[in-house]
């Protein structure tokens, strides 16, 4: 590899740029692939191009046959992120079990009693009402929403602009009692059962969870469930 | 921050401008139960330093001597490692996966 190649794609890296490196693997041939159209892949086989798309969408490198050999598309896309709503004793185990699992993390309590460095140094708060606050992280293909409040002044409007993301990941903590109520609180907002079928409530996988760290190992264990076997809530 | 977030493309890019020779490793294809996955990386220096893993530990040895082969006449190779591969007796993988490592010099 080329210094040069390198720090293009360390930079990309840094902008949170999903970017291919593209490796001719008999020549050690490389260059760097993008999402943008097409730009840049006119001398290569739109295939390849289709793949490196693919790869980054799907998160797993390859390789594919070529005139030149064998090409491996390795994927560097953004670090996947958790938006944690409610920032409560369970949020307090997860964050640092997140952030292990590879998770960058946002904590969004607009109480700034539970929301505050001292409960959570070094970590990305927002005081913001959730959907200001949902608003300003954009959450993306790449992104869980986790909320744990119980109130539903603060767990809603997180929940409807998740459900309006592409979240692969949306939990909601709270029994299956506070779920049904939570359900029929969106049917009135005007979402249906897709969208539903989109959030993971009660939250976690059923393990028995007691603690605030056993939920949240319940919880991380879902969330990788749902990124690593694309399971939906239902099938879950 | 802890060992396991180091990253092999920082750690290779902060040797590199520090005027080492340096040499990347990255899975590229698995078969079986291969204990790291596709895209894997292994950065080493011309020292035999090393950070970041291609196996649970089984075949790191082998991808640095080839990382330091790399970095003195500089050209990239493919590696097999596996049961079926004759290597296999003394590097092998114990899981009984089969893995194929591509091996780079950062020029």
């Amino acid at each position: 590899m080329q210094s040069t190649l390198l720090e293009q794609l360390q930079a990309d890296r840094a902008a949170k740029r999903p970017v291919v490196l593209a490796t001719f693997l008999k020549t050690g041939e490389q260059r760097l692939l993008y999402l943008v159209g097409k730009q840049g892949l006119k001398d290569l086989d739109p295939r390849i191009g289709e793949a490196a798309r693919a790869a980054l969408l799907e998160d797993k490198p390859r390789t594919v046959e070529t005139e030149q050999g064998p090409l491996f598309l390795n994927v560097f896309n953004p670090p996947l992120r958790l938006i944690l709503v409610g920032a409560v004793h369970i949020a307090q185990a997860l964050v640092p079990m997140a952030r292990l699992t590879g998770y960058e993390v946002a904590v969004i309590d607009p109480r700034s009693a539970f929301g505050n460095a001292e409960r959570f140094p070094g970590v990305a708060l927002s005081n913001d009402w959730p959907d200001e606050a949902m608003a300003a992280l954009k959450p993306d293909l790449r992104t869980a929403v986790v909320t744990l409040t119980h109130d539903p002044k603060v767990d809603d409007p997180a929940l409807q602009a998740a459900l309006k993301s592409d979240a692969f990941y949306i939990g909601a903590l709270g029994s299956k009692k506070t779920h049904a109520a939570r359900i029929e609180r969106l049917t009135a907002a005007g979402f249906g059962p897709d969208d539903f079928a989109r959030i993971n409530g009660p939250v976690g996988l059923s393990i028995g969870a007691k603690s605030p760290a056993e939920i949240a190992i319940s919880i991380l264990a879902q969330m990788t469930q749902a990124l690593r076997q694309q399971k939906s809530a239902q099938e879950a | 921050m802890s060992d396991i977030d180091v990253d092999p493309l920082n750690q290779a890019q902060t040797w590199r401008k520090s005027g080492k020779g340096v040499a990347l490793a990255t899975v590229v294809t698995t078969w079986g139960s291969a204990p790291r996955p596709v895209g894997s990386q292994l950065a080493v220096d011309e020292d035999g330093n090393f950070v970041g893993s291609v196996s649970g530990g089984c075949i790191e040895g082998a991808v640095v001597t080839e990382g330091l082969d790399a970095i003195q006449d500089g050209k990239p190779r493919l590696l097999d490692f596996g049961v079926s591969d004759a290597q296999a007796w003394e590097v092998g993988l114990a899981c009984g996966g089969k893995i194929q490592i591509f091996v780079e010099k950062l020029a």
